[in-house]
């Protein structure tokens, strides 16, 4: 029988899950338990009615030899590709609605869709399921190629992929219970934790099994990064989540450090989930993605090497920075406070080598809106990079600190340079992966470019003001030595950027509709019938 | 450059880049987490501080579900605006029980480092069921079913033993009598004597404004209610804090 390991496999597992249910310590945890029981018998129905979304290995098949006795595993980066368009969606849908919250709290409904639940839901929703998805798809992709080698690991990475799904569903839905362990990005209760280490411990053997068996003497430098990437985040989540649980048939757990500890390992995990999360693992995209798209090789193979290597040994010292002027030790912020600025330097090494690699190519602006998503990711990567040194200094931090600044920061960086480049990737794969000569439509990338990059400025630009204005409102003083304004008042300031920086958020959100579409009919065959890109040159004017 | 050569070695040898890439990753982390555990200046040595009481330590796991962090900060910077609006500024060794921290990132509404005492039980109740109903600036969502839902309360001493095993101090006693403790805290009739001599300072009486039941809103308010107040800042030698 297809399947029939992985059926008993699954099947006791729902099993599990349902005595779960039934003998649970608190109501949160059965009720979770109950969410995994649906989802693995799900899982189930599906196996044993055979539907062969797994044997994906079909017409598009990709030989890896003239000969084509070995072919490329695209079938898990497929599903990838997909998982990532759809989860771009639901991500940034949820941003949309606690954006909207901020500007109108009749729209929390308690208990469930309240703010303080659903944020770490939008959170995660766009940095692990998004981002994830994304990173685990494109990782998979460049490995392969790169290498010319298949995946390793034969149906691991259909597991790596199915695994990673369940996380993600028992991740959001426990946020909804009210599951979580209050730690910025790594919300999870320790059961969840626990399955995340399995997926990434069989993410890490499948990639770095690839690079074992690969038939190019060099590792591709995009390689470099994914890898730093993979193990770095196994790092920091196994030491950010160490953590007692009160029962093992229970949700709760208690961190196993306390306070100021506590506070620096969180930030050392949470700054460093920005730091090789969604920079060097995204990175390693650009290093392959931008070069194939437009066309020339990368541009400095020194710049590189330096900026790897100072980019990892750097990140993960900034940390301390979001903790500047609390009851951390001083020189733990000094220390946090003096990598970060220096983190600016191989930032821009990065983004100077992925901006100059269009030396020559830079004609390709005006005629492939793909390429022109790219290097927008790259520039909004560079302005993030600039940014966030500068909020790091501890006279700038005593005034962001606390406010919607540091949320603009994130969303500069996250949308401009995180949800480009990831876009950038998926324009570029799914013709490839599906066989298809193009996208359905060209055209819709530039809209999709151009309602995302309008949409981040009217955001970012947004929280600059209400965050500069909100910590100047708080530290305002009158003549006579008296605080002016009140925390409320400071609070119904910030009404009308809340409602501009939901609209910011919403034309973003429309830009990754019209991606889904594109997608859904490029997959479908489909091709729409539509003037090229900037076909006309300008006529050439005789001197005068 | 005939250094940046010599990477080629690196490059064509997946186990050094392995190896070679953990290491540069784990030193920032080493150098700056690892001496917050033994340097004694890390946290100050105060009077006062005590580990949660039961229906405190329910109170503020109610408050880690809801996603309280997501606005509120209890992090009170040594600025003066900060100092005047919120109070003393806080100290490393006010979270030293706290597994985990709570100091929050962002104020979307106030700090609450210091919030305990500030108000009424009442004045709390009415803010959480309708938060614009007192403030009507706000934002913050209604928490009304808090005071509709009883206190998931179980064998409660299992949350104490919990914790004492990542090194919270609770005693036998504390862990025998937590069962009993989490109610007598919110009973206007119990015998508070004995739960303070365990517990000093803590607010006791009902916190809902219904004394038959024992519900979130119980906890959760209690735990509000002594948030910043255990420190005793009389006997606090602030020079000898330095960090």
């Amino acid at each position: 029988m297809k399947y029939g390991k992985e059926i008993v496999l699954l099947t006791l597992a729902a099993f599990l899950a349902l005595a779960g249910a039934a003998l649970g310590e608190d109501s949160a945890f059965r009720a979770h338990m109950w969410v995994l029981f649906f989802a693995l018998a799900a899982g189930t129905i599906v196996l044993l009615r055979q539907v062969s979304w797994a044997s994906a290995e079909g017409p598009a098949s990709i030989p890896l030899r003239s000969d084509g006795t070995e072919r490329y595993m695209d079938g898990p980066i497929r599903y990838g590709a997909i998982a990532t368009v759809f989860w771009a969606v639901v991500g940034l849908l949820v941003g949309v609605v606690v954006a909207l919250q901020l500007a109108f709290p009749q729209l929390n409904f308690e208990p469930f869709l309240t703010f303080g639940r659903v944020r770490p839901l939008h959170t995660s929703a766009v940095i692990f399921a998004f981002g994830g998805n994304a990173l685990i798809a494109t990782s998979f992709y460049v490995v392969q190629r790169t290498s010319r080698a298949r995946l390793f690991g034969g149906d691991l990475a259909w597991f790596v992929f199915w695994g990673y799904q369940l996380f993600i569903i028992l991740a959001a839905t426990g946020y909804l219970l009210g599951i979580t362990q209050s730690r910025e990005y790594a919300e999870p209760e320790w059961y969840v934790d626990l399955w995340l280490t399995i997926v990434w411990v069989a993410y890490f053997l499948v990639f770095f099994g690839t690079i074992l068996k690969r038939k190019e003497p060099h590792i591709y430098v995009a390689n470099w990064f994914y890898l730093s990437f993979i193990i770095t985040i196994a790092m920091l989540h196994i030491v950010n989540n160490l953590a007692m649980p009160v029962s093992f048939l229970g949700s709760k757990s208690y961190s196993l450090f306390a306070g100021v500890q506590d506070a620096l390992t969180q930030w050392w995990y949470g700054h460093n989930a920005v730091g090789f999360f969604l920079t060097a693992g995204f990175l390693g995209m650009m290093y392959y993605f931008v070069p194939k798209q437009a066309n020339r090789p990368v541009y400095s193979y020194r710049l590189s090497i330096i900026h790897f290597w100072a980019i990892i040994f750097l990140y993960i010292w900034a940390g301390p920075h979001h903790l500047h002027y609390t009851a951390l030790p001083d020189w733990a912020q000094t220390l946090g406070m003096v990598f970060s600025i220096m983190l600016w330097m191989p930032s821009w090494g990065g983004m100077i080598n992925g901006l100059m690699t269009l030396s020559g190519a830079w004609d390709k602006l005006r005629t492939d809106p793909i390429i022109r998503m790219m290097v927008m990711a790259v520039a909004f990567y560079g302005m993030a990079t600039f940014e966030g040194p500068m909020m790091s200094i501890k006279a700038v931090n005593s005034l962001s600190h606390y406010t919607d600044w540091t949320i603009g920061h994130v969303h500069s960086g996250a949308l401009g340079w995180n949800g480009l480049i990831s876009f950038g990737a998926i324009y570029f794969l799914v013709p490839r992966l599906w066989g298809r000569e193009r996208l359905y439509s060209i055209r819709m990338v530039s809209w999709h470019f151009w309602l995302a990059t309008i949409g981040i400025v009217i955001y970012a630009a947004t929280m600059w003001v209400s965050g500069i204005q909100q910590g100047l409102m708080w530290r305002e003083y009158d003549d006579q030595g008296f605080l002016v304004y009140t925390f409320a008042e400071t609070v119904a300031a910030m009404h009308p950027y809340y409602i501009m920086r939901a609209t910011g958020g919403a034309m973003y959100l429309l830009g990754a509709v019209l991606m889904a579409y594109n997608v859904f009919m490029t997959i479908k065959g489909k091709v729409r019938e539509e003037a090229p890109m900037g076909g006309r040159a300008p006529a050439l004017q005789p001197a005068e | 450059m005939a250094l940046l050569d010599k990477h080629a070695i690196i490059e064509r040898n997946a186990t050094l880049l392995l190896v070679g890439s953990l290491f540069v990753v784990t030193i920032g982390g080493i150098v700056e987490i690892v001496p917050l555990f033994y340097l004694e200046n890390t946290i100050e040595k105060v009077e006062g501080m005590r580990p949660y009481s039961p229906l405190e330590l329910a109170g503020r796991n109610i408050y880690i579900r809801e996603g309280c962090y997501t606005c509120h900060s209890q992090m009170i910077r040594p600025f003066r605006d900060e100092v005047e609006r919120f109070g003393n500024y806080s100290l490393a060794a006010e979270s030293m029980y706290d597994h985990p921290f709570q100091w929050g990132s962002k104020r979307t509404g106030p700090d609450l480092a210091r919030v305990g005492g500030r108000y009424s039980n009442e004045w709390h109740v009415q803010h959480l069921i309708n938060p614009q109903s007192v403030v009507p600036e706000s934002v913050m969502p209604s928490y009304s079913f808090l005071a509709k839902k009883p206190l998931e309360v179980g064998d409660f001493s299992t949350q104490l033993v919990a914790n004492l095993k990542v090194g919270v101090p609770y005693t036998e006693e504390m862990i025998s009598k937590a069962n009993a403790d989490i109610r007598v805290q919110a009973d206007p009739d119990g015998d508070h004597d004995d739960l303070l001599s365990r517990y000093p300072k803590a607010v006791v009486g009902d916190f809902d404004g219904n004394p038959q039941a024992l519900t979130e809103m119980d906890a959760l308010v209690a735990y509000l209610q002594m948030l910043g107040t255990l420190v005793d800042f009389s006997t606090y030698d602030e020079t000898g804090g330095y960090r």
